[in-house]
């Protein structure tokens, strides 16, 4: 018999609370198999490793079980330090009861009687546990970074530097993302573009990054190191090869197409680049507003285009890749206005939301600069700016702080007074957040020498009188109610994901949390992988977060894929389906049931075997055989039903 | 207060992160099942099923990721299939078909866990202990 250690974490007191730690060891001293069991305050700690080490030895252990938090966090620490004591990694397993058991229950009784339970599931398992060797696969060493915001193109760049090749796809025609759109940063006030065009730049002429904007992902298979990516090329129906961006097909297109990137404050024609320093400043034809896709008639664009690259007969184009590592980097939208019924639902004139702003604030934008409101282009003398809309509003909208709205609403205020120097602007905010290098300062300045006035409250509603837009809210540090007749209101409306993540994390099979953002593996000590391996996450993506943040992020994601191309070879799991070559009885089944085509007929042995670098150990051809024959390494049916009977604090 | 007992198959990919999120979040539910991790619902044997309710478990929950987020293509669909068989044969024995549930749970479902497990405690309550000679003949 084997002999098994058990070690009990008191993970402080975040499992002694409501498990009886010091039982569950006396309780496993009496399981089949264990030689040894003890408890310790903190079992993942250097000293709670090394003491795992020495027991290893002490009592010749073959195998040992860690009862403690999720494996997600701990199960390659312990792992190491089982081998590094000598034994094989797959003879150390990890008994969950922190997640599932100390942190959900409160009766101590209750909850200790389960942990036990929870032990001995894992120690029926280990006993049939065989020692494995990981699988080596080899690496394709090239990643493909989704999203072309600032995220991705900082992460794009890194990897290109160190080396690597890369493929950058973006949904829109131009890389650049929402920090395009915006006027200055704060908290220094440097114009965004500038800041920005030479890394679009940089990342169009990188020889190692091949940029696919205008793009989407089809498909996604494979696995780490070695996906497969379908990404479909939509068609512009302008041949960008030969296309040189002189912009005449634009200037005569008779179509007027609201403009998304000026967040509709001004127009484009059907043919279009979304702003001037656009990378590839190359146009696309948006099929839904041409008037010769609608009514068959026009083709100006044709005719203007003397070297011929208009083309509409232009088709989807899917293309296929080899791929190691991708990053997830699609940013985010805001709440629509429409959504927020007291502030109008969009249909109360001059009320817009805060990247609508930053495009009246912007040199290059539908205003050249000038504060105007849309309606009817009068400089405003008052404007109410609205924090928190839509977001910390668990009831309603989102529950969450989006994080950047606080700072931006004071550099709004600011630029606007730049702008407008006899101009008013009111803040009505809930709370003031200003963590961040150089951010209190930013906001301590503009509330003591620029005027602007702060109100601590919430607005109510918002509506329109004559030519006004009218405020009504509270200031909760005076008790007072407030009516501010406004010019123009602006809403730093909740930071929420891109709409069209939804879609694209069922593609990629990653996980997203409760309010749709990328969830990463770890919230503190992997903030940048996703629990899936050879996934990546960068930027607004996962989560609420300003340019620096998002900046930094972006370089952390590059980093972890250059240190996994650093390697020869990937490891992979080797817990995986084998087949007992006398009990095949060759029905064939499994090879219907595996979804990687990892099975096949062995006309040599006339019997069914297993592709070890094809399978992923899903363990469904295991389930679907009805001989027996097929088994899943370290998770065999007979693993499975000592399992269960000691889950049921059976014999 | 009769306690009825619950084996719990997850998956490693949905339901086992999302009984983890339920944990990190602190919810708090019933503590009759305990579970089980498998890569994928799709491990799950109908003879595991079987075996659990012969050694006494009153109820048997398999979860998995919904459907088109199975992170092995189609898994939780052939457990679906396999269930839909299964639960004939429950009616067969005597074993009331409410005793196996299928629940798809994804990562950021950490409520929906708890509240799966609380739900299913007490309508495992209610249907009181299973019959002895079913529980032989599940074998
Ligand atoms: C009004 C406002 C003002 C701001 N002001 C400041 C400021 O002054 N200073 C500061 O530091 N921060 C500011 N920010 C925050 C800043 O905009 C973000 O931190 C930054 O843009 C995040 O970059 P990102 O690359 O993660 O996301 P994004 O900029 O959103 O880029 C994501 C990119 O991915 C693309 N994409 C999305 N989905 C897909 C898909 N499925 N396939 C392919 N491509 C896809 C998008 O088209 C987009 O190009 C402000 C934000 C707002 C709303
Ligand atoms: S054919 Fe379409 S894109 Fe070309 S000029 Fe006419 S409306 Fe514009
Ligand atoms: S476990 Fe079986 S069904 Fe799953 S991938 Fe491997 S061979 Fe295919
Ligand atoms: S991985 Fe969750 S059901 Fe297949």
């Amino acid at each position: 018999m084997k002999r098994i250690g058990v070690f009990v974490c008191h993970c402080g007191i975040n499992i002694a609370m409501t498990v009886d730690v010091k039982r569950v060891a006396e309780e496993a001293m009496n399981m089949p198999g264990v030689a040894y069991a003890q408890d310790y305050i903190y079992m993942c700690s250097e000293p709670g490793q090394a003491l795992v080490r020495e027991k290893i030895k002490e009592e010749e252990l073959d195998a040992v079980i860690i009862a403690a938090c999720s494996p997600n966090l701990h199960e390659s620490t312990f792992r190491a330090a089982a081998e590094e004591a000598g034994l094989n990694p797959w003879q150390c397993e990890i008994a969950n009861i922190r997640e599932q058991c100390s942190w959900v229950h409160t009766n101590r009784e209750k909850a200790t009687s389960k942990a036990i339970r929870i032990v001995d599931t894992l120690v029926q398992k280990t006993i049939l546990n065989e020692s494995l060797e990981p699988i080596p696969v080899s690496i394709t060493k090239k990643a493909l970074v989704i999203g072309g915001g600032i995220a991705g193109i900082q992460a794009a760049l890194d990897i290109a530097d160190s080396g690597y090749k890369i493929i950058l796809v973006e949904k829109e025609s131009s890389i650049g993302g929402h920090m395009a759109q915006l006027s200055e940063t704060f908290p220094t006030l440097d114009c965004s573009q500038c800041i920005l065009t030479p890394k679009m730049v940089a990342a169009g002429k990188h020889p190692n990054i091949e940029l696919m904007t205008y793009s989407e992902i089809e498909e996604v298979s494979g696995y780490v190191g070695n996906f497969n990516v379908k990404i479909k090329r939509k068609a512009s129906f302008v041949d960008w090869s030969k296309c040189n961006g002189c912009g005449l097909c634009m200037e005569k297109c008779p179509a007027k197409v609201p403009s998304l990137f000026d967040r509709e404050l001004a127009t484009h024609g059907a043919i279009y680049v979304p702003f001037p320093q656009a990378v590839p400043n190359k146009p696309v034809i948006d099929k839904d507003n041409c008037i010769y896709f609608k009514s068959g008639k026009c083709r100006l664009c044709e005719k203007v285009c003397e070297i011929g690259a208009i083309n509409f007969e232009q088709e989807d184009l899917i293309v296929e890749e080899e791929i190691g590592a991708i990053i997830v980097a699609t940013g985010f939208e805001t709440l629509p206005v429409p959504n927020l019924v007291e502030y109008g639902a969009g249909d109360v004139p001059d009320v817009i939301d805060g990247l609508a702003f930053e495009r009246l604030l912007s040199a290059s934008g539908p205003t050249v600069g000038e504060v105007r409101r849309p309606s009817d282009g009068m400089v405003p003398k008052e404007i109410v700016f609205v924090q928190c809309a839509g977001s910390r509003d668990p009831e309603r909208y989102r529950p969450y702080c989006s994080k950047i709205c606080c700072m931006y609403t004071t550099k709004h205020a600011l630029l606007y007074k730049h702008r407008v120097h006899d101009g008013q602007p009111y803040i009505f905010y809930i709370d003031i957040r200003t963590g961040g290098k150089g951010y209190e300062e930013f906001y301590h300045n503009a509330e003591l020498d620029e005027g602007i006035i702060y109100l601590r409250g919430k607005v109510a509603k918002i509506f329109r009188d004559g030519d006004k837009t009218v405020v009504w809210g509270t200031d909760t540090l005076t008790g007072r109610n407030i009516e501010i007749a406004a010019d123009l209101v602006v809403l730093a409306t909740a930071m929420i994901p891109k709409d069209s993540t939804a879609e694209l994390v069922k593609k990629l099979r990653i996980q997203t949390g409760p309010n749709g953002f990328l969830s990463e593996a770890h919230p503190k000590l992997r903030p940048v992988e996703s629990i899936n391996s050879g996934f990546y996450i960068a930027g607004a993506a996962q989560g609420p977060k300003d340019i620096p943040e998002t900046v930094a992020q972006a370089s952390a994601a590059a980093c972890k894929v250059i240190s996994l191309f650093s390697r020869d070879h990937l490891e992979q799991d080797p817990a995986i389906a084998w087949v007992d070559e006398d009990l095949c009885g060759n029905c064939r089944i499994c090879i219907s049931v595996c979804p990687y085509d990892a099975r096949e007929f062995d006309e040599e042995k006339g019997i069914v075997i297993v592709n070890e670098a094809l399978c992923e150990g899903c363990g469904s051809c295991v389930a679907a055989c009805a001989c027996g024959a097929t088994q899943q390494r370290n998770l065999s049916d007979s693993q499975i039903r000592s399992m269960v009977t000691a889950s049921l604090g059976g014999e | 207060m009769f306690e009825p007992k619950i084996v719990c198959f997850l998956c490693k990919w949905c339901t086992s992160a999302g009984a983890d999120l339920a944990g990190t979040s602190r919810l708090k539910y019933r503590p009759n099942g305990v579970n089980i991790k498998f890569m994928c619902s799709s491990r799950v044997d109908p003879e595991h099923i079987l075996w659990a309710f012969h050694e006494g478990a009153d109820g048997v929950l398999i979860g998995g990721c919904h459907p088109g987020d199975c992170h092995y293509e189609d898994g939780n669909y052939k457990t679906q299939a396999r269930v839909s068989l299964l639960n004939r044969l429950l009616d067969d024995l005597g074993i009331d078909t409410r005793r196996l549930r299928l629940d798809w749970i994804s990562a950021a479902e950490g409520s929906k866990f708890a509240n799966v497990m609380n739900e299913f405690t007490e309508e495992l309550r209610s249907l009181g202990p299973i019959k002895l000679a079913a529980r032989e003949m599940a074998k």
